[in-house]
This record gives C-alpha cells, structure tokens and sequence, in this order.
C-alpha cells in the first residue's frame, strides 16, 4: 500500500527554486533515505511535507488526504511525526511535559472539561501520562521524567525528541539528520534502535541523512538530492554505483 | 491666495513643526533598537527631562538660546547613557522581557522622580524673540523656521554620522551581528554607549523645542509624545532611520489633518488604531525589512 | 541562617497541605472579619484590593509568564469589565435585585473583558514578542481614548456614584473561582501547549498543538479575569475614568507578576498580596499612624517629613522597585517554582519547577 505520494512538488524561495518537481512514493512499513549535499533542498521536502511551508505547486498525498493547504497540527495530528535537525525540544520543561505536549490531539476533552476539571479530563489526562511514562520507560528515559530537557546529555535529547515524535502515534516517522554530532559507534546504535522502533511502533520512515554509513546500512530505498532536484532513486547498491551520484559527492566526471 | 490654500499651508506648516519634534525622538528609538533589538519605553522621558534641563538652564542660570540648547542636549544624553549603562547594560543578555520592562519603570522613575522635585507645571521663558511674518495670509514664526530647520539640520548630521562615518559603521555592523564584530575589534559597549548619548541627546533636543513652543511643561508630558514618536519609528519600519523620519511627518500629518476635521479628543484614538493595523497588516514598516523565521 | 530559611522555605512549599488549609481558613476570615468587624474598615479595604491583585496578577502571568508574550494590555480589560459592570448596577439593573444580580454584573463584565480579548488574541496567530507588546499597548491606549469620547459614559469625567457592591466574601468568591480556573487551564493540555508555544512555536504545531485555539483560549480567559477584576474594582473604589485604567495601571500588576516569580499561580498571588501591602505601608496615612505606634524620640524629626512627602516618593519607589527587582532578583518570588498544593496530584512529577533552586538563573 502507498502511504505517502508526492507529485509534481515545487517550492519557490522568493525567485528561488528550493524543490523543484519532486516525486516521491513511500510504501507503508518502508525505510527510505534522502540524501544529498547541504542546500539540496532535504529539510524543506520534510518542512512541505509537515505544512511548515505550502508547495507551490503539486500535490502531497497521505493515505489518500491531501496534506498541502493543510496547517502543520492537522497535518501532525493524521499521524505523521518528525524530529528536527538541530533539536527543537521544549528545552525548559520536563521530559515528561515534553511527551505529553505531543498528546494534544489525541486528549479528547474540551475547553470548559479543562478549566473545570470536569468529565472526560481526568480520564484523558491519565490516559495520557500512562501513555507518557510508557513511552519514557520504552526509550530508558523514565527516570528523567521530571528533569529539564536542556539538562539532559546531547543524546539523551536527539532519543527524548524521538521518543516526542512518538508520542504522536505516527504512521510516518521523519527523522531529519538522527546522527548528527554522533561517532561511528553510536551511529551502529542508532542503526539498531531505528530498525527496533520501526517493527516495535510498526512505522513506515523517511529518514535525511549524511551519514553514509547509516543510510546505506538502513535504508531499502535511497533518493538523492542536488539543487532542489531528484538525482537517482533506488536500492542502496544502484544509488553506491550510480554516476551522476558520484559526480554530485566527488566531483568526478569526465575531466575537460 | 484662496482661503482654501491659505488653509491648508498652514496646516501643512503645524504638521512639518509637529513632525520634526516627532522626528527627533523617533530617531532614539530606532537606533536603540536597530542595535539592541530593544524598545527603550523610558525614552519619551528622556525629552521630557531635556524640557526640564531647558527650563533649568534658561531659567536658573539665564543662559541664551543656543547655550541652552547646548547644555540641555548634553544633560539628556548623560541621562541616556547614565539609564543604558546602569540598567540595560547588566540586562543584556538577559530574557528581552526583561529589559522592557527595565524600561518601562525607568520611564516611571523619571517622571515620578521629577514629579517629587518639580510638582507644579513650569513656565519656560521666552528665549527666542519670535517673529511672525504673514506670508499671504500663512502666518509663519521664526520659531516654526527654527524648529524645523534646527531639527532637519540634525537629522542631515545624524544621517551622514550613521552612514560616512566609522562610528556609524559600527553602529550598523552591531546592528547585523552580535557574536562576531567584537571580534572584530569593534569596542560594542562604547559604541552602544553612543547610540545612547545621540539619541537621547536629540530628544534633550526636541525636549528644547517643544519648550519653545509650548512653553508649559510638566512630568507626564513625555508619555503621550514619547508614544507618538515611537509609532512614527514604528511606521517608518522601527531600526530604519530614514524610515523614522517619514514616519514621523506622516503621523505629524494625519495628527495635524484629524484634528483640522474631528475634535482634537480624537488624535490619540486615530494615531493608535493606526498603529494597530499598521502592525497587523504591514509589521515592518514602510522601509522595514521583513524577518524570516529559519525552520 | 539564611540556609535554615531557605531550607524552611523549600518544605514549606513542599507542603501539599498548605494551600487547602489556608484557602479554609480565608474562607472563615472573608466572612467572619466584616460580620464581626474584626479589623478596621481601611485594612478590609486592603484586603479586597489585595484579592482584587491576586486575580489580575494571576491572568497577566498567563499571557507573560506562561505563554511568554509580553501584554500591555490588562487594564485595559480591567477598564471594559469595570464600566461595563457600572453601567449594568447603575443603569440598566435594578436596585432591588443588586444581591442577586452583582455577580452577573460582574460575570458580564468578564465576558466582554473576554470578548474584547479578541483584538489582541488575533493578532497574536501571527504576530509575536516586541510587536504584540506594542498591539497590546495600542489596544489600551485605543480602550482610554474610546471610552474619553462617548459622552453617554462620562467621558474623560468618569462615572461617579457607583454602588459600592464589592465586599469581603465577593472578592474572596472571585479570586478562588478565578485563580482555580486558571490553574486548571496551566494543567491541562491548553496550559501544556500555552508553555510549549513560549518554548518554540513551531515546534509545538508540528507536536500537533493548534496554536491558535490555545492562545485565543489563552487570552480570552486572561482578558475574562481582569474584566471581572475591573468590575470588582469599580463597585469597591465607586468611582472609574479612563485615568484609572491607565498604563501605570499595567505596570503596577506586571511589577507584581514579575515580583512574584514568571509561570507561577503561588507566586503571582505571593506578589501581589507582598506588593499591595508594601504600597499601602507607604501611603503617609498609614507610615503616619504606624510612626504614632512607635515611641514618639525615634522618628521625631523625621516624622514630618516623612509624613509629608511620602505620596509622592511613594510614587518613585514603586517603579525604581521594578527596575531592581529585574536588575537583581529576576526570577523574582517564586522563579517559576510552585506550592505543591496547587499542583494537581498527576502532574507533580512533571513538575520541574517543584523543589529546583539548584540552577542558575
């Protein structure tokens, strides 16, 4: 089944053309990376995809709703989640708050419920914090419930933001740059930890990413950006051997 | 010349006076918050105290014009810097909320404080012989001239200081960056010292003006101009100097033109519901730049 | 000493007891102490200012300390409740019925308050930081010079004559239905996404918080309870004009917010109970016949002077106050921590600001 399809994308920065038709088909349950030089457009196909900006033109498609036109909580709330590149964690609340601000969708009660502490918030709100803390203990950060999210090691956070994006009950997972910052053993954890909350939250991911390593090890699919335009798509071993690839990362090509 | 024109030459006349009083307080703000990305809400204030520095020059020590001037001037911009550097400096890297709020008790403070030592309204002598000419049925003061001339001149200085020389290109090097230009060599702190000295020096200026021309002043009488010349920066794009001198003119304009039509209770409402959709619909000004958020 | 204080200081707010027995025993007081006339007529004054404070210090630190705008607006709101209560008790109710009636008058001049709320709740979908600050005060510049303007209200005059309605156990009613609601507002996924908007806006949208719906209920229940404030205000001072509700007005309950600790219910009500009380100590009535009390040779030369000029250096103290308190102490009061009473028992743990003075402002 296609869980997310993007047709015909294009994104103008004033004259400038940031993504330009971009096509995409994600399968449910599939890995795909994005890849590409800085600048090539990577974190404003996921900033389109989350509403953050409005394409231009074409169409963005998840599970059959059109996502463009649509603000980034309604697009969140039909379960799509995201991390950010440098991390955006609500730095000066608890780990705990942090998770269960991303509950906001899915606590059902209504305003005057919440400024009475009336009917279905007490039960929502525990629904919720059973939620949080489940969530928590599944990423080892339990007992950082009631910590300051700044006060926590730069890892620590990058897996708090993760465990944030799946608060949302995503069916799509976006992970802009994971290992950032990370060194080759912690990028063979991270390899492990994405493949295990992929089968354990039964996640489809679109994941960008420097790493080679990473995304060569991990992902089934590969889409390689250059200047806002799609450059090659395909298993990890075609895009390795794929010249126009090369050229893009090398700067080889035929000399003259 | 038709009553019409006559009419309307003057008021023309009333707005460029009002506008340049405006004008030379706008230009406090902005350049404050060109450098600092702060609002200094005490500045109204500081042309009130400039009024006070006028009244006590001309009347204590029975200086002339130009002296007085002089000396009100540099009483207003030892306040400035006296406000920048014992309560905005310490505050800088601080939350922004804090130094606003700084700023708005110092604004109080000062008209509190004056208020303790002066409680009745003060009577500012004549220090300028005034002459009316009757130019067609446009009655045109010397003071008027004066105003307009004295304020336009300082506004051409502060234009070329900002922009030919290197204290100006300093002030504007801050003003993009922070982090690196110390870096630089540039000495942030004097210079942001500066700013402070010239723009509350132009509103001791304005302070001496407005004296003149309405010669009874009193504490509060810097909140309302002070609120006026701020929207004045606001519309011209607040940060931008030129921007604050047109929008000064241009509020001094409207102001003028409601009160010609509507009665003057009206001026304060027309000027802040300006501001209003003003923010709403155009935040940056007319020669203001738009900022992005990075995502 | 000063660490056996603090350390007093800490458990005290650890207490989980102390909120619900101290709202006990003001609920005995507001009603025994004018039954039974236990303080003088100017200290129940105080008293009611004080709750009055409370509710607006409290619906202030909503918008600048939780949602972390910065509103000039609040007397504004004040201003629209108060003259909408006056003109309800005065012109359109009638008299008989004033028992009854009073708090729907104030409750109306809370829902306009709210309605007006509005203006500057809109705005704030896109607009932020400095620029919202300058609506806010564009809206309360434009409330004074509307209300200067209709004559049918007074016009720059005021209304006079109001009935004094407001009493003791009406501004204990008030203040405790009020600071409930917006502590329960805080602990609900509203105040979760009123904190993650201060925090980083676009974050919290893409955590799926419709930003708009909780900073339009954000403002609309901060602008309600200065409206009921405001009515409060007018029916015990029985006398508004838009001078009243003037900027100095806004600085006032701000250097009580700020006082008392940014993000914090026990804090905003810390601040505004310690400030109101310090401004009236400085009112030369009251330094008068607190330097009567004391021995005559201590004061004596002073006394007149003091005496004398104090309503004016009252006047310089209040905002040098709020310049020091931002210059030296600026996580004020509380610095965002909170008493755990008022904390719902679920969200204790959550609660980091509980028991943290270990960090460096």
């Amino acid at each position: 089944m296609t869980l997310l399809v993007a047709t015909q994308v294009r994104h103008l920065f004033g004259g400038l053309c940031a993504v330009a038709d971009f096509n995409l088909e994600l399968q449910a349950g599939q890995l795909m990376g994005i890849i590409g030089p800085n600048g090539a457009g990577k974190t404003t196909i996921f900033n389109l995809i989350t509403g953050v900006y409005q394409a231009t033109e074409g169409s963005i498609r998840f599970n059959g709703t059109e996502l463009v036109g649509l603000t980034p909580h309604q697009i969140t709330a039909l379960r799509i989640g995201r991390t950010f590149q440098n991390i955006r964690l609500f730095r000066d609340l608890s780990v705990l708050d942090n998770v269960r601000i991303a509950h906001y969708a899915q606590a059902n009660y209504s305003p005057l419920e919440a400024l009475l502490h009336i009917g279905r918030y007490r039960r929502e709100e525990q629904r919720i914090i059973d939620n949080a803390r489940r969530l928590l203990a599944i990423f080892k950060l339990e007992h950082l419930a009631g910590e300051t999210a700044k006060n926590l090691p730069y890892g620590l956070q990058r897996r708090l933001e993760i465990a944030r994006a799946l608060a949302i009950d995503p069916e799509l997972l976006l992970l802009d740059e994971p290992a950032a910052g990370m060194n080759p053993n912690e990028i063979d954890q991270l390899m492990e930890f994405i493949q295990w909350i992929r089968a354990e939250f039964k996640l489809t991911i679109l994941l960008i990413e420097h790493q080679m390593k990473l995304v060569m090890g991990i992902c089934e699919r590969i889409k390689v950006l250059d200047f806002g335009e799609t450059l090659a798509e395909g298993p990890p071993t075609a895009i390795q051997n794929d010249p126009k690839v090369l050229e893009a990362y090398l700067g080889e090509g035929p000399v003259g | 010349m038709s009553e019409g024109i006559v009419y309307w030459l003057q008021q023309i006349l009333n707005a460029l006076q009002l506008g340049s009083i405006y004008a030379l307080i706008a230009l406090g703000y902005t350049m404050v918050y060109g450098i600092l990305t702060m609002i200094n809400f005490a500045h109204g204030d500081v042309f009130m105290v400039g009024a006070f520095f006028c009244f006590l020059a001309a009347t204590y020590l029975g200086l002339p014009f130009a002296p007085t001037l002089l000396l009100t001037m540099i009483g207003a911009a030892l306040v400035g810097v006296l406000l920048e550097r014992l309560a905005y400096k310490p505050l800088r890297n601080a939350p922004r909320v804090s130094a606003i709020i700084t700023a708005l008790g110092l604004g109080l403070f000062l008209e509190n404080f004056t208020l303790a030592l002066a409680p009745y309204p003060k009577h500012i002598p004549p220090l300028l012989e005034n002459v009316s000419w009757d130019l067609g049925g446009v009655s045109l003061s010397s003071l008027q001239v004066i105003i307009i001339f004295l304020s336009l001149g300082l506004m051409f200085l502060l234009d070329y200081v900002v922009h030919r020389t290197p204290v100006g290109m300093a002030m504007r090097a801050i003003s993009w960056d922070k982090t690196f230009v110390p870096l630089m060599g540039v000495p942030v702190d004097l210079i942001i010292s500066v700013t402070f000295a010239i723009g509350a020096g132009l509103a001791g200026a304005a302070g001496t003006m407005y004296a003149l021309a309405y010669p009874v002043i009193d504490p509060y009488m810097g909140i309302m101009v002070g609120w006026k010349a701020f929207i004045s920066a606001v519309i011209g794009g607040i940060g931008n100097i030129r921007g604050a001198m047109i929008g000064a003119f241009i509020l001094g304009g409207v102001e003028i033109m409601v009160t010609a039509f509507f009665p003057s209770t009206y001026r304060d409402f027309v000027a802040f519901t300006l501001l209003l959709l003003l923010i709403v619909v155009r935040p940056y000004g007319i020669l203001g730049k738009p900022r992005t958020q990075k995502v | 000493m000063n660490i056996a204080l603090k350390y007093c200081w800490n458990e005290l707010l650890e207490q989980a007891w102390l909120v619900p027995v101290l709202l006990l025993i003001g609920f005995g007081l507001a009603f025994a102490i004018p039954e039974y006339n236990w303080l003088n007529k100017y200290i129940q004054l105080v008293l009611m200012y004080i709750g009055i404070n409370i509710i607006l210090t409290v619906s202030l630190n909503l918008v600048n300390g939780y949602m972390g705008e910065f509103s000039l607006a609040h007397a504004g709101f004040m201003a629209v409740g108060a003259y909408t209560a006056a003109l309800l008790t005065m012109k359109v109710l009638p008299v008989a019925a004033y028992p009854v009636l009073f708090p729907l008058a104030v409750l109306a001049g809370g829902m306009v308050a709210a309605v007006m709320g509005l203006i500057v709740a809109v705005p704030s979908f896109k607009i932020r930081g400095d620029y919202l600050a300058i609506i806010t005060l564009a809206f309360l510049m434009i409330v004074k010079s509307v209300i200067e303007n209709i004559d049918y209200i007074g016009g720059p005059r005021g209304i006079p004559g109001i009935k004094r309605l407001t009493t003791l156990p009406w501004v204990f009613f008030w203040t405790v239905a009020t600071v409930w609601m917006i502590r329960n507002f805080v602990y609900s996924k509203y105040g979760r996404g009123v904190l993650s908007i201060r925090e980083d806006e676009i974050a919290s949208d893409l955590m799926s918080v419709n930003t708009k719906r909780v900073k339009f209920l954000a403002f609309m229940l901060s602008s309600f309870c200065a409206g009921v404030a405001g009515a409060l205000f007018a029916h015990l001072l029985q006398f508004i004009s838009p001078r009243v509700f003037d900027i100095i007005k806004t600085t006032d309950v701000l250097i009580m917010v700020y006082l008392g600790g940014i993000a914090s219910i026990g804090g905003s009500i810390l601040g505004a109970t310690a400030y109101t009380a310090l401004m009236e100590l400085l009112r030369p009535s009251t330094m008068a016949a607190l330097l009567d009390w004391l021995p005559e040779f201590v004061f004596n030369p002073l006394n007149q002077y003091i005496i004398q000029n104090l309503g004016v250096w009252r006047m310089v103290i209040m905002p040098l106050l709020l310049v020091l308190v931002m210059l030296y102490w600026p996580r004020g009061i509380m610095g965002q921590r909170e008493f755990r009473g008022f904390i719902p028992r679920r969200d204790r743990v959550a609660h980091r600001r509980l028991n943290d003075p270990g960090e460096k402002p």
